[in-house]
């Protein structure tokens, strides 16, 4: 059974429609990405996905309706969004940033051990621990961003563009942490790109979303190696 | 020189009332950008709540424990009745139900306590302590619950998971849902603190001021006042500037003006901190690139 399984999702601001009938599938384990030009609908998607706006259709994580679910206890279901623009808590310290992240966590062993594993994915983040977090770089706001949605323990990771608006050596160590958190804690990623060809090299299945529709789905290899995706997405 | 020490120390007693009220309207001011104009009535119907407690026998720190309890139960109540449904509705909405608020628990004290002018008992002995000429024991005593309740809010919202929660609902709402925060519960657990906070400085003015309906106006006027000048949303700058306003208001008014013009200090205050320095002392400046 996958873990995430959306079929038939209208989401949208407002009055207007964004997303029209979108279906897809994340299995457990597995890393899947949806690619798509500006406007396509990805944020719109995720942010579906966490109830953070109007939807209809269905979507089940782990087997449980969660379309009518409030965003705070999609979370406390073990749903980590990293939100578009990266949501920092800019006038807290790094390590306040982390704390909120496991906010929802009783267990305070697991919490400090965790929080020593996120500093080893990131020593950065570590050397700017007391710091606040409004003064970091992009980049560390990024892996912040990563390592905050880690602290909740999640069972499912929502990326938005992870890569938007950094240096490439510095989406080279996301991406390269990315996989690790995925193959060493079995936390499956949906992964929202506008940068195909990273997208398509971290993740398993792949689906193309046009102006609010899936146009194509199917395996990275698939994805990658069909005419219109390399032509539009990949550009060679 | 000893009248003027005087004067310092009692502004210093009235001026922790004005930053523990000026605090109450920062909690809420930093997680909703709203003013709660009903903050200082709500205040007085805490007191004429412990007023009515002590009259009917109850020791007096009983009464001003669960004077506090009580409004901090009444705070949440509040925020999730009223205050909750006009959340994302136009300022001037809010406004009015705020004004409303005001309006509403000073009739209904009027009402059932009537406007007559009573007094209220003060925990703290007559004589002075230490046989000084410069403080009361009622001064000294609030000065030292004032700070007491200022560091424990301190301590919760710097040290605890809780706290943190509250800082961080207020900062980002969206981000904080996405961590599982539960972020309408935060804003009334702000709205009881702050009442409770409240409770405690009118409980603390009251004998200074006599306990009737309007107590709360002036002393709200100076909280304003106190935020204003160290930031609306700064909670330091709101205590700093409570001290201050307190201070500067009792030497202003009994070597300027006058204590029959004291008011307008606040009044003055206000005014200069806008048209000047709009972002207080300690507030932080918003600058927008074009």
């Amino acid at each position: 059974m996958a873990l995430l399984e959306v079929s038939d999702l209208h989401a949208g601001y407002h009055a207007a429609d964004v997303l029209r009938g979108v279906s897809f599938s994340v299995e457990p384990g597995g890393i899947t990405a949806v690619l798509g030009a500006n406007g396509a609908g990805k944020t719109t998607l995720l942010r579906a996905i966490s109830g953070m706006l109007r939807r209809r259709g269905s979507i089940r994580f782990d087997g449980r309706p969660i379309e009518k679910t409030a965003t705070e206890d999609i979370a406390r279901l073990g749903v980590a969004h990293v939100p578009d623009g990266r949501g920092t808590f800019l006038d807290l310290t790094t390590e306040e940033n982390l704390r909120i992240g496991a906010y929802t966590r009783k267990d305070r062993t697991a919490v400090a051990q965790d929080l020593d594993r996120v500093f080893t994915y990131f020593p950065r983040l570590k050397e700017r621990r007391q710091q606040q977090a409004g003064t970091l770089s992009g980049g560390e706001q990024q892996m912040l961003a990563v390592s905050r949605a880690l602290m909740l323990k999640p069972r499912l990771l929502l990326l938005d563009e992870p890569s938007f608006g950094l240096a490439p050596l510095v989406v080279r160590d996301i991406f390269g942490i990315l996989r690790a958190i995925n193959a060493e804690q079995g936390v499956s990623v949906l992964l929202v790109e506008q940068n195909a060809a990273l997208a398509l090299d971290l993740a398993d299945n792949a689906y193309v979303l046009e102006t609010g529709a899936v146009v194509m789905s199917g395996t990275t290899q698939a994805v990658k190696s069909d005419e219109s995706v390399r032509r539009a997405y990949l550009g060679y | 020189m000893e009248a003027f020490l005087h004067q310092v120390f009692s502004g210093l007693a009235t001026g922790g009332i004005y930053a523990s009220l000026a605090l109450a309207l920062v909690m809420i001011y930093q997680s909703t950008n709203h003013i709660n104009f009903a903050q200082g009535e709500m205040a007085m119907f805490s007191t004429y709540l412990a007023w009515s407690m002590i009259n009917g026998g109850m020791p007096y720190w009983w009464a001003f424990l669960l004077t506090v309890l009580v409004s901090f139960v009444v705070g949440i109540v509040i925020e999730r009745i009223i205050i909750r449904p006009v959340e994302d509705a136009p300022l001037l909405s809010v406004v009015t139900v705020f004004v409303a608020l005001l309006v509403i628990f000073n009739s209904v004290a009027g009402w059932i306590f009537t406007y007559t002018i009573k007094t209220f008992p003060s925990p703290f002995p007559e004589q002075p302590p230490f046989g000084n000429r410069y403080i009361s024991s009622h001064e000294l005593g609030s000065i030292g619950i004032t700070l007491v309740v200022l560091v424990a809010l301190y301590l919760f919202f710097r040290f605890t998971p809780l706290g943190l929660a509250m800082r961080a609902a207020a900062q980002n709402p969206v981000s904080s849902r996405l961590a599982g925060i539960r972020v309408g519960w935060m804003l009334a657990l702000g709205w009881g603190l702050a009442a409770a906070v409240g409770a405690v400085a009118g409980l603390l003015i009251a004998p200074v001021v006599y306990l009737e309906p309007n107590m709360m106006s002036g002393v709200l006027l100076y909280a304003f006042a106190a935020a204003l000048v160290g930031g609306i949303d700064n909670p330091f700058g709101a205590v700093l500037g409570g001290f201050m306003v307190g201070v500067l208001e009792n030497l202003i008014g009994a070597y300027v003006i006058g204590t029959e013009l004291k008011l307008t200090v606040a009044l003055v205050l206000i005014v200069g901190v806008l048209l000047f320095k709009p972002s207080g002392m300690f507030g932080k400046v918003f600058v927008s690139r074009v």
